[in-house]
């Protein structure tokens, strides 16, 4: 439904080089599917999404959108924002403040190519604002609704011309937390009724991973991984993508073994560690053991025969309601665990952690 | 130059569809208006006679205009005229800002909006108004001062250095004190409250650290004023001429007014006045950049310490009233009082006899008055509206287009902000005398002064409600299929009106009540109101001159009323 090829976006700087901002990038959005960029500000994520929108202009590089070229510096081709079937919701949901609720979702409506009959224009409106809920508030002046409201109404304009494609730019940032809970069950569930192909940009991990169907994650202009969010999550492909994607903890060591289907055994300085390793690791190697810290397990007792089990003692519990964050001191390396709100220990106890090989990803060290 | 450039790189990188052709054409316009008059003036200052057949470089103009004996003089009025009405207004307005402000005055809260008033004043009134009370010969005041005390002589003599410098002062004091007042509310009072949290007493704290707060602000507040000084030409040309006291503006005035007019003297003195004007406005550019620098506002609403004044509040609240009564209320009085007077006579049992609507009737039938009204509305009106109209196509260009080279027209939009009012009319004299375009005696030529001098005005209300206006309104509307077209009237603009309305309001004000400019350019059939007033005012119609005040005042506030219902109407609450 989006097909992005080979995009390249320079701004100037006053150098005669200019600043990469997107940098080579190329993915596909399937019909349907919730695809979102994630990526640290200043990554390009939100620069792409504006290309495709049709709000800047890219230097090279070709756009498909519901299979039509929108745009492509090979031959010139560059179809005006207002021309391609989209709707977008902008990151301050940039609601007419001159305005009412339903003046501001007609508007599509009233500035398109295709002209609508008044009737047709209030049944549209009604039935878009009916599917974020915001049925009855039609005359209220838009700049008099809450912050949620608000953003359910930039949803109900964007989604009012039925457009082919959803382009969202960080649209729950604005809200508290608990709202931008909801929100995300919310959209996702909209997303879901209306199957409409949604391309999603924020910099918030959980969003990415409670709502994408890809996520692609992004850093310094270029993709640096794309894939499902357990992928992503369990099987980061770099440390940029450990890191970023939710706490992760690091073991350096020296890859000692590799067995049959990308696992073998890493050695570090608190022992050998049986794990996954990434394509490309030879033995010899230097190399990264990460493992998040809901996946690691911990024993007060002693456990019998199970794998990558290591001593330690506490070295400090803090209560956070849902878990313990707890970290535990190996020999060398200190390891942050989730442990269940039950577990009662205090700093110095001995324990023994257990790291399962299926959760230990062993990277190449990034020079 | 400048228009090949912003051509050449907006090929390039233009992202969306509006014509190239717009920032090309305001580039143009904008040279036309704001920098060719100033060519022709620095080149008719060189020239031998007007419009000549060819170009003879001379110096001679220069030689009458600064190596005359009077010269010095001349040099002397200005600077003591200048210094003093900017530091006394300043202290007026410094004054009036902190009483109201940072005090405990009784009642302060009302002498806000008071303070202000005297803005609707013109110029022009203001100076008759305070020969009709402070005149040696006749001035009401001197009168019953002398009646009262039984004195020899009348104390005040209007017609002085002291006098021209009381009389502008007291009309730029609003100025002042709008400046000073913004400057007041937007410190923090934390830093003084950290002051005296360390040890330091009231007295210190506003020693060491209010005013040294207030030193950037209150010196470029101060400069402002000495520049508007400098180039104002009311009361130079209402007391100083009649008082042989000379000042820059005037010795233009007289350049023309002599038979035949010296043009070439007066474009020599109106480039020395430029160069003044121009350098102040840079002083002042810098001072107020220089200032941000340890700007203490940071967009926080403070609600700034209020000092004690202890029993001292109520000789503050007697400033305060006194300044009312004495400054803000009495030269409205008089005006209206001498308005239905038969000739100019002192208020009493006598004179309350002859009180008649004489003159009021006397205008109803006198033509050169409807017709000097007709053209202050027209003009003002059409000043606003082509100023608004083109100010803020270019700050839309200038702040939102991205074009590279775009500076440039927000600084030809700048330029005109320097040059004073009377060279601006030397200037136009100069280029419409040898221009083909037949416009020279007609109001199209005021209608050009005014709109180049009130620019700067329309640009900033332009680009200030532009910059308000956040680029994700506009792109939403893009991105609901909007044209360029469809989302400039539908979004762009109403969002703007409010910001439009009120800049074209004051710019209309400002019109009404423009004298210098219109001093040299408007003649016979295209005299404006306030050259009305300074024409029968020297003929000696004083009390028909009071009643035409009194109906330019009546129009100015029905405009002001109108503005208030309109703002009040499409404001917008965000």
């Amino acid at each position: 439904m989006i097909e992005v090829k080979s995009l390249v976006k320079i701004f100037d700087d006053g150098d005669n080089a200019g600043v990469k901002a997107v940098n080579d990038i190329s993915f596909t959005v399937e019909e349907g599917r919730f695809y979102t960029l994630l990526g640290p500000s200043g990554c390009g994520k939100t620069t792409t999404l504006r290309c495709i929108a049709g709000l800047e202009k890219a230097n090279e590089g070709e756009i498909l959108v519901a299979g039509k070229k929108v745009f492509s510096a090979g031959d010139g081709t560059f179809v005006p924002a207002h021309r391609r079937p989209i709707g977008m919701v902008f990151q301050s949901y940039a609601i007419w403040p001159h305005m009412t609720v339903f003046e501001n979702v007609a508007f599509p409506l009233r500035v398109g190519k295709q002209r609508f009959s008044s009737a047709d224009i209030k049944k549209k409106v009604n039935n878009a604002l009916g599917q974020v809920e915001l049925g009855g508030y039609e005359d209220r002046m838009a700049t008099q609704l809450s912050g949620g409201q608000q953003q359910r109404l930039a949803l109900a304009r964007a989604l009012v011309r039925e457009p082919q494609v959803l382009l969202l730019d960080e649209p729950l940032s604005n809200l508290d937390a608990k709202l931008r809970e909801r929100m995300r069950f919310e959209l996702r569930e909209l997303q879901r009724r209306l199957r409409i192909t949604t391309l999603y940009v924020t910099h918030d991990q959980i969003e990415a991973l409670s709502m994408s169907n890809v996520i692609a994650v992004m850093n310094s202009g270029v993709i640096v991984q794309e894939g499902g969010p357990r992928d992503v999550y369990m099987q980061p492909k770099s440390k940029f993508v450990a890191n970023f994607i939710g706490s992760t903890n690091q073991l350096n060591g020296r890859v000692s073994k590799i067995d049959n289907d990308g696992v073998g055994s890493v050695q570090t300085d608190d022992g050998e560690i049986s794990c996954q390793l990434l394509e490309g690791l030879t033995v010899g190697s230097n190399a990264v053991v990460m493992i998040r810290p809901e996946s690691i397990n911990l024993h007060i007792q002693r456990p019998g025969n199970v794998a990558n089990l290591v001593q330690g003692k506490i070295g400090a519990a803090m209560f956070l309601g849902e878990y313990v964050d707890c970290t535990v001191e190996l020999g060398t390396n200190v390891l942050q665990t989730h442990q269940r709100h039950t577990l009662q220990v205090r700093r110095g106890d001995p324990v023994w952690i257990e790291l399962p090989p299926g959760d230990c990803m062993a990277l190449p060290t990034e020079r | 130059m400048a228009t090949a450039t912003i051509f050449r790189t907006a090929r390039v990188s233009m992202p969306i569809e509006p014509a190239l052709l717009i920032p090309v054409v305001g580039a143009g316009i904008l040279i036309y208006l704001a920098v060719l008059p100033l060519l022709m003036l620095l080149v008719g200052s060189f020239q031998a006679e007007v419009a000549p057949r060819e170009f003879v470089y001379t110096l001679k103009n220069y030689h009458a205009a600064y190596a005359s004996e009077y010269t010095y003089s001349t040099f002397l009025n200005s600077l003591i005229f200048a210094s003093g009405s900017a530091g006394l207004s300043f202290l007026l307005g410094t004054l009036l800002a902190w009483l109201t402000e940072r005090t405990n005055t009784p009642l302060r809260g009302i002498f806000v909006p008071i303070a202000v008033v005297p803005l609707i004043l013109p110029g022009v009134l203001e100076s008759i108004a305070w020969i009709f009370l402070l005149s040696p010969k006749f001035g009401y005041l001197n009168v019953w001062l002398m009646s009262l005390f039984s004195l020899q002589s009348p104390p005040f003599n209007v017609f002085s250095l002291p006098g021209m410098i009381w009389v502008h002062s007291v009309g730029q004091v609003p100025l002042a004190f709008l400046l000073m007042v913004a400057a007041f509310k937007s410190m923090d009072p934390s830093l003084e409250e950290s002051a005296m949290m360390s040890g330091a007493g009231t007295l210190q704290t506003f020693r060491r650290i209010t005013l040294r707060l207030l030193m950037p602000t209150a010196a470029s507040v101060v400069l402002i004023l000495f520049v508007r000084t400098l180039e104002s030409f009311e009361t130079p040309a209402l007391i100083g001429i009649p008082a042989r006291i000379y000042v820059y503006t005037s010795e233009i005035f007289l350049a023309f007014n002599e038979y035949p007019p010296d043009y070439g003297r007066g474009g020599a003195l109106a480039v020395g006045l430029l160069l003044l004007s121009a350098v102040g406005v840079w002083m002042y550019t810098r001072a107020t950049k220089e200032g941000k620098k340890f700007q203490t506002v940071t967009g926080k609403a403070f609600r700034p310490r209020q000092f004690d004044l202890g029993a001292w509040r109520w000789a503050g609240f007697g400033f305060l009233m006194t300044y009312f009564l004495f400054v803000v209320l009495l030269p409205f009085l008089v005006l209206f009082w001498a308005s239905f007077l038969p000739f100019f006579a002192a208020p009493s049992w006598d004179a309350l006899k002859k009180l008649s609507f004489d003159n009021y009737t006397y205008l109803y039938g006198f033509r050169p008055f409807w017709q000097a009204m007709q053209n202050s509305i027209i003009l003002s009106s059409l000043t606003a509206t082509v100023a608004m109209v083109l100010t803020s196509l270019v700050a839309w260009i200038v702040y939102k287009s991205r074009l590279p080279g775009s500076w440039i027209l927000d600084f030809l939009a700048f330029v005109p902000i320097t040059i004073p009012g009377i060279v601006m009319g030397m200037a136009l004299i100069l280029l419409y005398v040898a221009f083909p375009i037949p416009i020279y005696g007609t109001i199209w030529v005021l209608l050009i002064a005014y709109v180049t001098r009130f620019i700067p005005y329309g640009m900033r209300a332009a680009s200030g409600s532009i910059l308000q206006i956040h680029s994700e309104l506009e792109e939403a509307a893009a991105a609901s299929g909007a044209s360029w077209w469809e989302s400039f009237k539908r979004v762009t603009l109403p969002l703007l009106r409010p910001g439009l309305v009120a800049g074209w309001i004051y710019i209309c004000i400002v019109s009404f009540r423009e004298f210098s400019t219109s001093v040299l350019l408007a003649t016979g059939e295209s005299r404006v109101l306030s050259i009305l007033l300074f024409t029968m005012f020297e003929q000696g119609q004083v009390t028909v001159v009071a009643a035409i005040g009194v109906l330019m005042i009546a129009t100015l506030l029905a405009i002001v009323a109108v503005f208030y219902k309109l703002t009040g109407r499409v404001g917008i609450q965000t």
